[in-house]
């Protein structure tokens, strides 16, 4: 995408194009990436409803993998998730490993 | 017909709001600013204006409510002085690169400690470099003209950027002068209608304010932002000319009083400006030329037309009424000393710091400063390049 130079650039630096945000894709941010493992999902959600980012989809009530297009690595849904009898289902890997 | 009254700097303003009929007005009590935004919240209170007042619990609030309010698509007020000027500081940048015309008088007051409500300028002077335009008011009809003429200025479509007008606070403020005031229907055809260039509240083209904008692009933003004040001199002196039509009334980016053929000078703004220029006359009539220029747009400062005004004098001094703590200079001087800089010839320059806190300028303090000054026009020596009068030693 070519840049814009300072004569082009809008006052204000006020967005007129609504959702533009979609196109800034912030998944090159992380250091570490959350790892999805399925056997362990008991499929409760609280990965969906505390990612930051809405870098978890879900279809059919069910979530799949991650978006990492858009997942910074925090980490919250790793945190958060409650796993099966002590196993979490999501763990943060070092990227790059 | 225009209505001569007698009234205060504060009153004369708050009638010129009440005149221009805002939308919205988001504002703080503090002395000596408290008195006009009470009056105008009683012509609120009155529905001499169909403005919508915020009631806030900070001037951090206030500030923060007329830049959401502006961006939302109103014509926006408020106004402060001292402390609330600094504690609004972090958004009087937000209010100039989102670049929304908000206007504000300042009633100039010092800056606590030790905590002083009396008049000088370090509160606006703090505020310079915030992307504000700056208009300084010698006295109430200055101060009501400029309060008129910034809509105009702070709303031009090749500006949008928030203006502040300043006044001295009580001595301007609180003291009864006369004013003459244009009729309701002369302001309201002079500012016109405002229209916001991007509305928060038009839900048919949606838009969002204050994005991140990180090194790709925020200096792109910011030499838009710089270039925009390069346009600011020639549009006050528009709406000058405009405003001189309806009002007899004559403004340009800086008063010269008696410069043009003077040997010797004195750069002050506002109210001291008044008291100048009668010791001047007795100077005059000794047979000593001796001039003022009073600045009146300070920011974006007209450094190439101030310095062309200036540059003749044998000898200036400029006269501060706030100091720049740990710098060279006081912050009029600076700005002087850069517009003087690029001509060979160019008068030798001296700094006084006057006035802090409230206290008097009496004529005699400017008897002493054009006599120094008449000294080292004819001698080139220089007792002192910086001092403060007026101050016990």
């Amino acid at each position: 995408m070519k840049l814009k130079n300072w004569k082009e650039v809008n006052p204000g630096s006020v967005i007129t194009e609504p959702g533009s945000s979609e196109k800034f894709k912030t998944g090159s941010w992380r250091s570490s990436k959350p790892v999805w493992i399925e056997e362990n999902c008991i499929q409760c959600l609280f990965c969906w409803i505390y990612c930051p980012d809405n870098a978890i989809k879900v279809k059919d009530g069910k979530r799949g993998e991650f978006d990492y297009e858009y997942c910074k690595g925090c980490g919250i849904c790793a945190l958060e998730c409650p796993g099966k009898k002590g196993n979490k289902a999501i763990i943060m890997v070092e990227e790059g490993k | 017909m225009a209505k001569i009254v007698a009234v205060t700097g504060n009153e004369a303003v708050a009638n010129a709001l009440r005149q221009v009929n805002p939308d919205v007005c988001a504002a703080y009590p503090i002395t000596p600013q408290t008195d006009m935004m009470q009056r105008f919240s009683g012509f609120v209170s009155d529905g001499k204006v169909k403005t919508e007042i915020i009631l806030v619990e900070s001037e951090h609030s206030s500030m923060s409510a007329c830049v959401g309010a502006s961006a939302a698509g109103g014509r926006v007020i408020t106004a402060t002085s001292s402390q609330g000027l600094a504690l609004m500081n972090e958004i009087l940048y937000i209010a100039s690169g989102t670049r929304l015309p908000i206007v504000m008088p300042v009633v100039n007051r010092a800056l606590s400690a030790p905590l002083n409500i009396h008049g000088d300028h370090s509160d606006a002077m703090g505020a310079r470099d915030s992307g504000w335009i700056q208009l300084w008011s010698e006295n109430a009809q200055e101060a009501y003209d400029n309060t008129i003429q910034a809509f105009r200025i702070a709303e031009h479509m090749d500006i949008r950027l928030p203006v502040m007008i300043c006044l001295d606070g009580f001595i301007i403020s609180h003291s009864i002068e006369r004013i003459e005031y244009l009729e309701d229907e002369q302001v309201q055809n002079f500012v016109g209608e405002f229209k916001q260039l991007y509305p928060l509240l038009d839900l048919a083209h949606p838009v969002s304010y204050g994005p991140l904008i990180l090194p790709d692009y925020y200096m792109e933003f910011r030499k838009a932002q710089a270039e925009v004040n390069t346009k600011v001199p020639e549009v006050v002196l528009d709406v000058a000319a405009d405003f001189e039509k309806i009002s007899g009334r004559k403004y340009g980016l800086f008063e010269t009083y008696r410069l043009e053929d003077a040997e010797i000078g004195i750069v002050i703004l506002n109210s001291a400006a008044g008291t100048t220029k009668d010791v001047i006359d007795e100077f005059r009539n000794k047979g000593i030329k001796a001039g003022l220029l009073k600045p009146r747009l300070y920011r974006p400062f007209p450094y190439v037309e101030t310095g062309e005004a200036l540059k003749h004098l044998k000898a200036l001094c400029v006269l501060d009424r706030a100091d720049s703590f740990g710098s060279s200079f006081s912050p009029v001087y600076m700005d002087i000393a850069s517009s003087l800089y690029p001509y060979n010839d160019k008068p030798i320059l001296i700094n006084k710091i006057y006035g802090l806190g409230g206290r008097d300028y009496l004529p005699e303090h400017a008897e002493i400063v054009l006599n120094e000054l008449i000294d080292i026009a004819e001698t080139g020596n220089v007792k002192s390049y910086k001092e403060y009068i007026g101050v016990r030693e």
